[in-house]
């Protein structure tokens, strides 16, 4: 297939699945719009993994915690502060834009295995934290009753679980295109190029470091603003949101979606999310299991070779990636 | 006059394994030094500690007078020294044209006034000219990836240039090129702009004696000899050393 062929054919599906999405209220009821408002948010958080794991090459499983920062951040605001949806997801991203930064120090040098196990520790922490510190989160209990979103200034509460899933899905939509505008921009291509070799871009007098913590910050604000939508879709919010069970199924969605595609991780995720809701019903206690499963048979059958997703550097320390023999010239050819 | 570049006392230990030691080189503007010496000599090791990449366990390092002895790659590609590996490197998966625009970012000039993408078109406009003086004029829409070895030498030149370097280390340029591709890396190297310092590591001396201007010898981490294409090429002891690292 020509190459605008598949472009067409790629705008043909994003089109369907966006005509989709907006009609799909109308088509279930209430529970499920508010369950698929609640996908459509971890949706958002598996655009911040595809942007660090697939754009930029750093594996992570810890944007749970951003996601959970900025969902208490917008619950305090909610009950406190305001209700007015734009300020909320301001105040989200900004959560996990300070919680990345936090954790920024401790992988911006770190890469694959040794990061994937420093983001799963910082969301392991994140939840504990959520669960300990009562006076603020609730502890396990959470906190309950976050009165319903203005979506702007002057407008009218949204009442229902059909307008917040809309509510969602427009926050979703235009933070996604604000990531792909930038993506498009030399943001873009210096994520890419770091993902492909670090020590030449460090050669042409790029600060990579500054660019990974530009990232992962970046990946916290998103990760944070859905958390903001989470809140507004169950208006509730408590440590069983953010376990590691979902930082696994992300990754799977977000893997599945294709992982360098942004726009395809959302789709991967969303796929994924609602295929654990639905088996939850059909196979009580087993959907754990079909879904490991799955992360078994999807990562066998992930592309080899050029299309391999990438990551940066080593997957573990002291491994070098394999390599082709090396191009020197023979002894032989040596000559004085 | 001060040297463009000035390393003295480059030393790298890896274990009881002395790769360095006790280097010195100085290298004029302009000039063309290659550094010669059978495998395992420390000629690459030497390109690693002038660009930044290995830490010198001693010595030090001066480019145009400054001390950047404490500096990361980054920094001292900015101040000017670019690098060609051994094994080309080129970002695989953007195109010719944008590995280019990439490596010149951090030397991009503000166009006067603000037009929506003037930036974007000076950088594409200047890419495209590195492109076609590399001889790769019609390959900028191609990923790197699916360049073939020699066509990624000859990006990994243009990329190095577009970093606007002083001084450019080349580990080996002319590896598993073709002789018409040597032949062409060979003229692009004799006619680069005086402008640009040249360290040259390379086993094809052919291309050594007819290139450069001064010559290093090392030999297991030490300097054995620097002198003229003629004095090297005369030298008993030079020609020992080559032989028996090459037996």
């Amino acid at each position: 297939m020509s190459d605008q062929a598949v472009r067409a054919l790629r705008r043909g599906v994003a089109a369907l699945v966006l005509a989709g999405l907006v009609l799909a209220p109308w088509a279930v009821d209430d529970y499920t719009a508010a369950l698929l408002a609640r996908t459509l948010a971890l949706g958002l958080v598996g655009v911040s993994v595809a942007l660090l794991t697939g754009v930029a090459g750093l594996p992570t499983l810890g944007q749970t915690a951003p996601y959970a920062a900025g969902a208490y951040a917008s619950a305090l605001v909610a009950g406190r502060l305001s209700d007015v949806g734009p300020v909320q997801v301001a105040v989200a991203a900004a959560a996990g834009a300070a919680l990345a930064a936090v954790t920024v120090p401790l992988v911006v040098s770190a890469r694959g295995v040794v990061v994937l196990m420093i983001t799963l520790a910082v969301g392991e922490l994140v939840v504990t934290a959520a669960g300990r510190w009562r006076s603020v989160t609730g502890g396990t209990d959470g906190l309950a009753g976050i009165p319903p979103v203005r979506p702007l200034w002057g407008m009218p509460v949204l009442a229902t679980d059909r307008a917040r899933y809309l509510y969602t899905l427009a926050v979703v939509a235009v933070l996604l295109g604000v990531v792909l505008l930038v993506l498009r921009t030399r943001v873009g291509l210096l994520l890419r190029a770091g993902r492909d070799d670090e020590a030449r871009l460090r050669a042409s007098g790029h600060r990579v470091s500054a660019h990974v913590a530009g990232v992962h910050l970046a990946g916290g604000a998103v990760a944070g603003s859905a958390g903001a939508l989470l809140v507004v879709a169950q208006q509730y919010v408590s440590p069983a949101d953010f376990g590691f069970d979902t930082s696994a199924l992300l990754l799977l969605g977000v893997v599945i979606g294709g992982a360098a595609s942004v726009a395809g991780a959302l789709v991967g995720t969303v796929v994924v999310i609602a295929a654990r809701d639905w088996l939850f019903g059909v196979l009580p206690g087993q959907a754990p299991l079909v879904l490991g499963l799955a992360f078994v048979v999807t990562v066998y059958l992930l592309p080899g070779g050029e299309r391999r997703p990438a990551v940066r550097g080593r997957l573990l320390p002291g491994v070098p990636n394999r390599r082709r023999p090396a191009d020197r010239p023979t002894p032989s050819e040596v000559r004085v | 006059m001060t040297p463009l570049l000035h390393a003295r006392g480059i030393t790298v230990r890896y274990g009881s394994l002395a790769a360095l030691d006790g280097v010195d080189l100085r290298i004029a503007d302009g000039e063309r030094h290659a550094l010669i010496g059978p495998n395992g000599a420390g000629k690459t090791t030497l390109l690693d500690v002038l660009g930044g990449r290995t830490r010198s366990g001693g010595g030090r390092v001066w480019l145009a007078g400054r001390d950047v002895t404490r500096l990361g790659p980054a920094a001292r590609a900015r101040r000017g020294i670019g690098r060609i590996h051994q094994r080309p490197a080129v970002w695989s998966t953007l195109t010719a044209t944008e590995n280019v625009l990439v490596a010149a970012l951090p030397h991009a000039v503000r166009p006067a006034g603000w037009r929506p993408g003037a930036r974007r078109r000076a950088a594409e406009h200047t890419a495209a000219a590195l492109l076609a003086r590399v001889g790769l004029g019609k390959l900028g829409a191609t990923p790197a990836g699916q360049l073939a070895h020699g066509q990624r030498r000859q990006l990994e030149i243009a990329v190095a240039l577009a970093g606007r370097p002083r001084l450019l280390l080349l580990d080996e340029p002319a590896a598993g090129l073709s002789a018409a591709e040597v032949g062409r890396l060979a003229e692009f190297l004799r006619v680069l702009p005086r402008a640009v310092g040249v360290l040259l590591v390379e086993h094809r001396l052919d291309l050594v004696y007819a290139l450069c201007d001064t010559v290093t010898v090392l030999r297991d981490g030490r300097t054995l000899a620097t002198g003229t294409p003629a004095e090297i090429r005369a030298s008993g002891p030079v020609r020992q050393a080559y032989a028996e690292g090459v037996a």
